[in-house]
């Protein structure tokens, strides 16, 4: 027990002032902000595990959360038949086109000797394959952008529950990991950390852009919930008996029906979001235990071991025999998964998907100072870095306008230095972010809880 | 006649914007292959950097344009261009002490250093927003164009016009004259040689008496005015948006990498790699075939490669490619 003190007493004090928030500003704000703490610890530990475990650097993290948010969208939305009779067929084409594409090369890398005959071959196939493709897919893909293009305009998904997509997301990122690892992993630390940066930006152009795959820049709205609605809890018997008897000596103390009424309507509509958002949260709280307790088992397995003995000296390691190539994809792909899960929950918590969203800042650089706030190669520590950064960036605004109120009280209301203050406090959060990532740096730079190696 | 025509669709629409868009991302990529090759980490907080020194400018222009001072023709933002760079230099000199030099002593691995310069990103980021806003701002004044459409139309009697916007010939000239100067510092004088020589081998330089803080501070100052420089042409000829800057950092780094990072000449070149295959692979080259061919093979598609949208794309998959086939980059660079 004494060796996880520290862990226990970070962990509670997080979750006082989460019970803070909820206490002082409200319930509803305090629980979507421990939904989005838990799916940055997923993000989080996706890195750590690649980062803390093996020492890959992964810039890409948006590329990966932007893929689970594209499985939801695969995954649960209702098909779009119209879309599919005219031109279903034609893009069903291309994917084959694709995938022929894919195998004749790898066919030609097997069968024929490295030679320039091998390479004309291949830049060949590329060539007239892409050519191929553009003939087919551009006079579908208009056709497809113009069924109802203000509600559809895309080919829609298989219309599948949206718990299952969690795991397509999973299997998407892996999917892209995999090409992304082949390509760059060979590459010394900052130049893959460049490289993924930019590959992750090439994927979100691309859902940006591609609106017959997922509207794009439209965004796709409603997408199936996990949890009931608000409004259907709104009009049960079942949900407004439960916040009545909740509330019970509060209703009790007023006297006037109407006003009791009012009251009652106002509570229901609050612990309706209440209650949507603990679903979540319970689902979330799931995941995040699961995926703790294999990656623990897993760090502390033989497995763990070689991981780590190949992060801290490779020659090492490769000496002993070990595959370094082969464990370093495997370890990319297993994190990059694990984001893509996060970029799934993401959405579905969001019920939107909006490709314009994704942005290095977000996605990328904050969920990094996450790992190393928390502590590289610490799943606990992981988590941690997750709820303390996400907390401070989003409770950064409201602290920033406190303490500018606080520190301008003397000033005149339309003092023009004040005015911008205020206006300007949102961006207090990246500030708080900066400074803190640089103090840890420069501190503690194993992070809050540091990585702790058992010895057997 | 016709060919004539065709040609200065081709200059008009893509070699004179890719020229001057090229020149902006030449004076970044540089930005970064000096930090890299001198300080040996990636920073990532180069497009922030680069926002830093040109708010300074824009502020200056709005200071000056309010005391109705202009300079004739040109940009009043030139005129701010010293200041700015002062202090540029001013920032960066006090983010090297505080920040990168304790990692630089302790001989930090490069990683470690790459994930300070984060947080040096999110610090700038803020300093940025807190003091002009997220806002798009304009700061360009005087005389917008040298040549316009209608006039070359008059002159020569072509069916095209050619357009020269000021900021783009401002552009390419300030870049040639910063790059040269820079270039004859680094190979001419005893200073530049010394910053080469630390560059190589660090260790050999040490012994052979160079100091290795003017070294860096040197190399911080030649930085501080190429990346605000950069940032100011950029901001004339587009317009100034913090968060624009701190996405041009990613072909920024695509430049400095396919030119081959940690060589000025390499930077240098892999700008204008990067913003011609932008352009050119963007453009739609309808009205080019329209003079070029005959009537009974004009095209009635657009003939566009790529759609604008996948801009940015490209230079990234430009960068993937050289990454797999030479990673050290067209020039050669640092070995990874």
């Amino acid at each position: 027990m004494k060796k996880y003190s520290n862990v226990i007493a970070a962990y509670s004090i997080m979750l006082m002032l989460i019970i803070l928030v909820g206490i002082f500003q409200s319930w509803s704000i305090a629980l979507s902000i421990f939904n989005y703490c838990m799916i940055s610890a997923v993000m989080t530990m996706g890195a750590n595990i690649q980062w803390g475990y093996a020492g890959l650097i992964n810039f890409g993290i948006m590329g990966y959360t932007a893929l689970g948010g594209l499985a939801v969208v695969l995954v649960s939305v209702a098909p779009v038949p119209e879309s599919w009779r005219v031109g279903g067929l034609n893009m069903m084409t291309c994917l084959a086109l694709i995938i022929g594409m894919i195998f004749s090369i790898k066919y030609i890398l097997k069968k024929i000797q490295k030679s320039k005959k091998r390479n004309y071959l291949i830049a060949a196939i590329i060539f007239i394959g892409l050519i191929l493709i553009k003939l087919i897919s551009g006079p579908a893909i208009e056709r497809i952008e113009a069924v109802e293009p203000a509600k559809f305009g895309f080919l829609g998904g298989l219309g599948m529950p949206v718990l299952f997509s969690w795991i397509v997301g999973a299997f998407f990122a892996a999917g892209l990991a995999y090409i992304v690892g082949k390509v760059a992993l060979g590459l010394r630390a900052d130049y893959l950390a460049i490289a993924t940066l930019l590959i992750a930006e090439i994927v979100v152009s691309i859902i940006k852009h591609e609106d017959w795959l997922a509207r794009g820049v439209k965004n796709v709205i409603g997408l199936k919930r996990p949890a009931p609605y608000e409004i259907d809890l709104q009009t049960s018997s079942w949900f407004i008996n439960l916040v009545e008897r909740l509330h019970s000596t509060k209703l009790a103390a007023i006297n006037s029906l109407s006003e009791k009424q009012e009251l009652l309507n106002q509570l229901v509509i609050n612990a309706s979001s209440v209650y949507v958002k603990l679903c979540f949260a319970g689902m979330f709280l799931v995941v995040v235990i699961t995926l703790l307790i294999v990656t623990q088992k897993a760090l502390y397995s033989p497995w763990g071991r070689m991981m780590r003995a190949i992060r801290d000296n490779e020659e090492a390691a490769s000496a002993m025999g070990k595959n370094i190539v082969k464990q370093h994809l495997f370890i990319f792909i297993l994190g990059s998964a694990i984001v893509g899960i996060a970029g799934a929950m993401m959405v579905t918590n969001d019920g939107l998907f909006t490709p314009g969203s994704y942005r290095p800042m977000r996605y990328t650089f904050v969920i990094w100072v996450m790992v190393i706030v928390g502590g590289t190669g610490n799943n606990f520590g992981a988590i941690l870095g997750g709820f303390v950064v996400w907390f401070l960036w989003v409770q950064a605004a409201p602290m920033a306008l406190f303490f500018i109120n606080l520190s301008t009280a003397h000033l005149p209301e339309t003092n023009a230095l004040r005015v911008h203050l205020i206006e300007t406090a949102p961006y207090f959060r990246f500030l708080l972010v900066g400074i803190g990532l640089l103090l840890i740096m420069r501190f503690r730079p194993q992070g809050i809880l540091p990585e702790k190696i058992i010895k057997q | 006649m016709e060919f004539i025509n065709a040609i200065i669709v081709l200059l008009n629409y893509t070699v004179i914007p890719a020229l001057t868009y090229g020149s902006q991302l030449a004076l970044g990529a540089i930005f970064v292959t000096l930090i890299y090759g001198i300080l040996r980490f990636a920073n990532f907080a180069t497009g922030d950097m680069m926002s830093f020194g040109t708010m300074f400018a824009v502020l200056l222009t709005y200071y000056l344009q309010s005391k109705g001072i202009s300079f004739g023709f040109l940009p009043t933002a030139l005129l701010t261009i010293p200041f700015a760079i002062a202090i540029m230099i001013f920032y960066m000199l006090i983010i090297d002490k505080t920040v990168f030099s304790y990692y630089r002593i302790k001989k930090s691995p490069p990683v470690q250093l790459a994930m300070v310069s984060l947080g040096v990103m999110f610090v700038t980021q803020a300093i940025i927003r807190i003091i002009i806003g997220p806002s798009d701002r304009r700061f360009l004044d005087g005389e917008k164009f040298i040549l316009k459409a209608s006039e070359f139309k008059e002159m020569t009697g072509l069916n095209e016009g050619l357009t020269i916007k000021s900021t783009q010939v401002l552009t390419i000239f300030i870049t040639v004259v910063v790059v040269s100067i820079m270039f004859w510092f680094l190979n001419k004088t005893k200073t530049g040689t010394s910053m080469r020589a630390y560059s190589d081998n660090e260790d050999l330089a040490l012994l052979s008496g160079i100091d290795p803080k003017r070294v860096v501070m040197i190399t911080w100052i030649i930085a501080g005015i190429i990346a605000t420089i950069g940032g100011i042409l950029y901001g004339l000829d587009k317009s100034y948006r913090p968060f624009v800057y701190f996405n041009n950092m990613l072909p920024i780094f695509a430049a400095a990498i396919v030119g081959g990072i940690g060589n000025p000449y390499g930077a240098f070149f892999g700008g204008y790699v990067i913003a011609f295959a932008e352009i050119f692979l963007t453009y739609a080259y309808k009205r080019f075939f329209v003079y070029i061919l005959p009537e009974s093979l004009e095209p009635n598609s657009l003939i566009q490669l790529l759609s604008t949208d996948y801009k940015f794309a490209i230079s990234f998959s430009i960068l993937v490619v050289v990454l797999l086939f030479r990673p050290s980059g067209i020039f050669e660079g640092k070995k990874i």
